[in-house]
């Protein structure tokens, strides 16, 4: 580590244009960052990578002066500077393009990029006209091909990200931040903002590229800073490292193995879905699942999987079809149906529809459970702790206490809770929505880790998910869905990346 | 606990320092300095029948705030109350002109109550409108008809033992309607803090598709709680039309607000998701004694309603003042 350091001090020809010297942040008793440097260099893109909980948002919220450091120092250009407010950051050149792009639903393409500092006219009234050309030219500066009076609403998601990176460019950017960027792109729209990054590297920007995958980190950056528990471990240049010694250095430990070796053990069939269809969303679904089996549903985004899912789990009506388990059809009306019925649904969007963050763990962990904790309606806390206990000890959850909040909890954490909570129901089919969507590599490792070990104990489970190493390391059959339609089903010899993304796609074989 | 293996604690903080800590403790600082202030001021005012006479201020709000708090913390709203009052009293009091006895005229009024609040239950949360229009639209609704009923006039001739809901006393100071309300203060405390039902009500408030992903039947939740408030705005009716003898289509009016403030008082945020019951019984007791305390200095309602504004906004506002200087200073 200290090698890599003195390496870049020597060999630098641009000095940084901002640079984060010795940076400390407290929130009330928790050190979120320990003394931590980050360089940022005109023209070249710096990978900040660290598992989450490392301290990569608090320094982003530093770097755009949501948060004020406790100790530390911030030089823009060499010269030292506060940034007191987000404006202050702003007008000095530090922008961010966040992992939820913050738009406005309501309001045009032109007024989502200017907002807050929009062309004004003679009377100090917006200047719509100017502030629509403005915004065009700069459209067409990304390549996108939108127009700026259209509502945002009526954008698809990829252009409602070049929106905000137009936002972003908006105000004159030396440094633009680039949280998770690729989060919801799919893979064209991610190579279209590769592009658009050398674009920006060649007009002098420095970025900073945050990311949790590690094939855009190095098809894409120059340098790398890596963090772990909110301390600085090393930065470097991208050239001189591998991908596990960056790994090595992100969890501190070598992850020799990224899948657990599985030998299936299939028990009777649990699960019958049969000619399951739903007006607008997926049409003609069936297939079973046996016990101790993990069934992978692949497809692109908007393939129609989460929505199968979810009607399964009564979130969704199905117009037509049955499902039954262990030969028993079900009549499934609510999610609390699905649940005494032992099938449940560990959802992707996991602020939103996983965990009440702002509640306590152990009320999030027995909330579905409440029948069996409690007497007659009435309460038990000390049960409830225990059956909380017994099931987050499993999955090796790291907090400080049972009664701490989900929200304050890494990724990785809140996930474990929420299928902690679902196994303390004690289900027969589990449903895993992007599992490892957004969590750092050890929490990754132990969910899938977690998944073999269910199935090994004679669950059965179904994983939706549209990393294609997942689907592959963990599947021992994979459903591939395209506009919500069953294409086919793979298994042994058949499964490899390419008939996966192939029949994902509708591309023939021809 | 122990010193070789590392456990994760139950608790991080001791539950009793957070309670040392909290937004009842505040209440309760302020219900005693109020206290204090009208012992001074006054000299009536440490009497156990003056005292007694003032919690007719604020029992039946009391009782409606209770049921107000559970559907607030869940993240609905009823502005209907006020009106369910009147409707139920004019129903009461139609009944009492078909020579209906005590025990029919508190049916009726119950039943009145139910009726609304399923009313405000159905087009929440089957028809899925959001509850503060439906509420607004039913406050004019119900009360409207009561005006169509009574138009100037007014319903009397309550049979006797029917005033004993408003001026009976259970024992030496201690009227009917504050037994009510000790003992629904009580059967709300335990249904908020100690059921199921109480915690499925502060998952919905907190966040309303994760509890539904979690398996809570929220619109059954949701359902049961307009039915409640719908029920205690009608025990409040019985007991306010037998305390003033007589129905008129303007009575209770402008309760719902007064109801809310003393929710919002007590603790329970707007949005939905927090709150308790021993924080709305504290609320209850600092307007009632303010409200007693300032007639006794012969201040007029007017300028009382001037008081009880900037009580909630002090009370509410200088905890928020206070740990932004605490933490500006750190």
């Amino acid at each position: 580590m200290s090698q890599l350091k003195t390496a870049h001090s020597s060999s630098e020809d641009f000095p940084p244009v901002l640079a984060l010297q010795n940076i400390c942040k407290n929130f009330t008793g928790v050190r979120a960052l320990n003394n931590v440097s980050l360089n940022l260099y005109p023209g070249q893109v710096t990978a900040l990578v660290g598992e989450n909980g490392a301290g990569k948002s608090t320094v982003v919220k530093i770097l755009t002066g949501i948060h004020q450091p406790s100790s530390g120092e911030i030089l823009l250009a060499g010269e030292q500077v506060q940034f007191a407010t987000a404006h202050h950051a702003a007008s000095a050149g530090v922008t961010a393009i966040h992992q939820e792009t913050v738009l406005f639903d309501d309001l045009n393409v032109a007024e989502n990029i200017y907002i807050g500092h929009a062309p004004r006219s003679r009377f100090g009234l917006i200047d719509t006209q100017a502030m629509r050309q403005q915004a065009k030219a700069l459209l067409d500066d990304i390549g996108a091909d939108i127009s700026p009076t259209a509502m945002l609403r009526d954008l698809g998601i990829a252009n409602k990200h070049m929106v905000a990176i137009a936002r972003a460019l908006s105000i004159d950017a030396r440094v633009v931040i680039m949280d998770e960027p690729t989060a919801a792109l799919s893979h064209k729209e991610i190579n279209e903002l590769y592009v658009l990054v050398e674009k920006l590297k060649s007009q002098g920007k420095a970025i900073l590229f945050i990311s949790h995958k590690f094939d855009e980190i190095f098809s894409i950056a120059d340098r790398f800073t890596v963090f772990r528990d909110g301390g600085f471990i090393g930065e470097g240049k991208i050239k001189g490292v591998n991908e596990s010694e960056l790994v090595k250095m992100m969890v501190g430990r070598p992850v020799d193995q990224i899948f657990p070796t599985r030998q299936p053990d299939l028990g009777n069939e649990i699960l019958q879905v049969s000619k399951y269809c739903h007006p607008t969303e997926f049409d003609d679904i069936s297939f079973t699942l046996r016990r101790g089996e993990i069934l992978g549903f692949y497809g692109l985004v908007g393939a129609g999987r989460s929505e199968v899912m979810q009607s399964l789990f009564g979130i969704k009506r199905p117009c037509s079809g049955t499902a039954s388990v262990d030969g028993k059809r079900l009549e499934i009306r609510s999610p609390a149906d699905a649940i005494a019925h032992g099938i449940v649904y560990v959802p992707e969007d996991r602020g939103k529809q996983g965990a009440i963050t702002t509640l306590p763990i152990f009320q999030n962990v027995s909330l579905p459970s409440l029948q069996q904790t409690s007497r007659r309606g009435f309460i038990r806390l000390a049960q409830e702790f225990a059956l909380t206990r017994k099931y987050t000890e499993r999955l090796d959850l790291r907090a400080a206490a049972l009664d701490q909040n989900v929200a304050e909890l890494s990724g990785g954490n809140q996930q474990k809770v929420v299928i902690a909570k679902w196994l303390a129901t004690q289900p027969k089919v589990i449903v895993l929505d992007e599992p490892t969507k957004g969590i750092d590599v050890g929490s990754k490792a132990a969910v899938h880790e977690f998944m073999a070990e269910l199935a090994s104990q004679g669950l059965a489970v179904i994983m939706v998910s549209s990393e294609i190493p997942e689907m592959l390391g963990m599947s021992d059959r994979v459903i591939v869905m395209r506009e919500g339609r069953m294409v086919t089903e793979l298994r042994g010899d058949s499964l490899t990346p390419e008939t996966l993304v192939r029949h994902a796609a509708g591309i023939g074989e021809e | 606990m122990n010193n070789t293996v590392q456990t994760m604690p139950d608790h991080l903080r001791s539950p009793f320092s957070s309670k040392v800590k909290s937004w009842e403790t505040l209440l309760l600082l302020v219900a005693i300095g109020i206290f204090i202030l009208n012992s001074f001021s006054s000299p009536y005012f440490l009497d156990a029948w003056n005292l007694s006479d003032a919690t007719f201020n604020f029992t039946e709000k009391a009782m409606i705030a209770f049921a107000m708090a559970l559907l607030i913390i869940s993240g609905e709203i009823d502005l209907s109350v006020a009106s369910i009052i009147a409707l139920a009293s004019t129903a009461m009091g139609a009944a009492a002109q078909f020579g209906a006895g005590t025990a029919e005229l508190v049916f009726v009024g119950l039943t009145v109550g139910i009726c609304c609040g399923a009313f405000n239950a159905l087009l929440v949360t089957v028809m899925g409108l959001p509850s503060i229009v439906v509420t607004i639209g039913t406050m004019s609704l119900f009360r409207g008809i009561s005006y169509i009923v009574l138009g100037d006039g007014s319903y009397r001739g309550y049979p006797e033992d029917f005033a004993f809901f408003g001026q009976g006393y259970v024992g030496w100071v201690i009227s009917f309607e504050l037994a009510l309300f000790g003992g629904l203060a009580v059967f709300y405390w335990v249904l908020l803090h100690k059921t199921n039902f109480g915690r499925a009500v502060y998952t919905i408030g907190n966040n309303p598709v994760a509890a539904l992903f979690s398996g809570i039947r929220v619109q059954r939740v949701k359902f049961i709680l307009f039915l409640l408030t719908g029920l205690m705005s009608g025990v409040a009716a019985v007991c306010l039309t037998s305390r003033l003898g007589s129905t008129r289509p303007s009575i209770g009016v402008g309760m719902e607000l007064e109801v809310v403030t003393m929710v919002v008082l007590g603790g329970v945020s707007i949005l939905g998701g927090s709150g308790s019951i021993v924080g709305v019984v504290l609320a209850a007791l600092v307007m009632g004694l303010m409200t007693f305390g300032l007639g006794l200095l012969n201040v007029p309602g007017i300028v009382m309603s001037i008081f009880l504004g900037l009580l909630l906004i002090g009370v509410i506002a200088l905890p928020r003042l206070w740990s932004r200087y605490v933490s500006r200073t750190e």
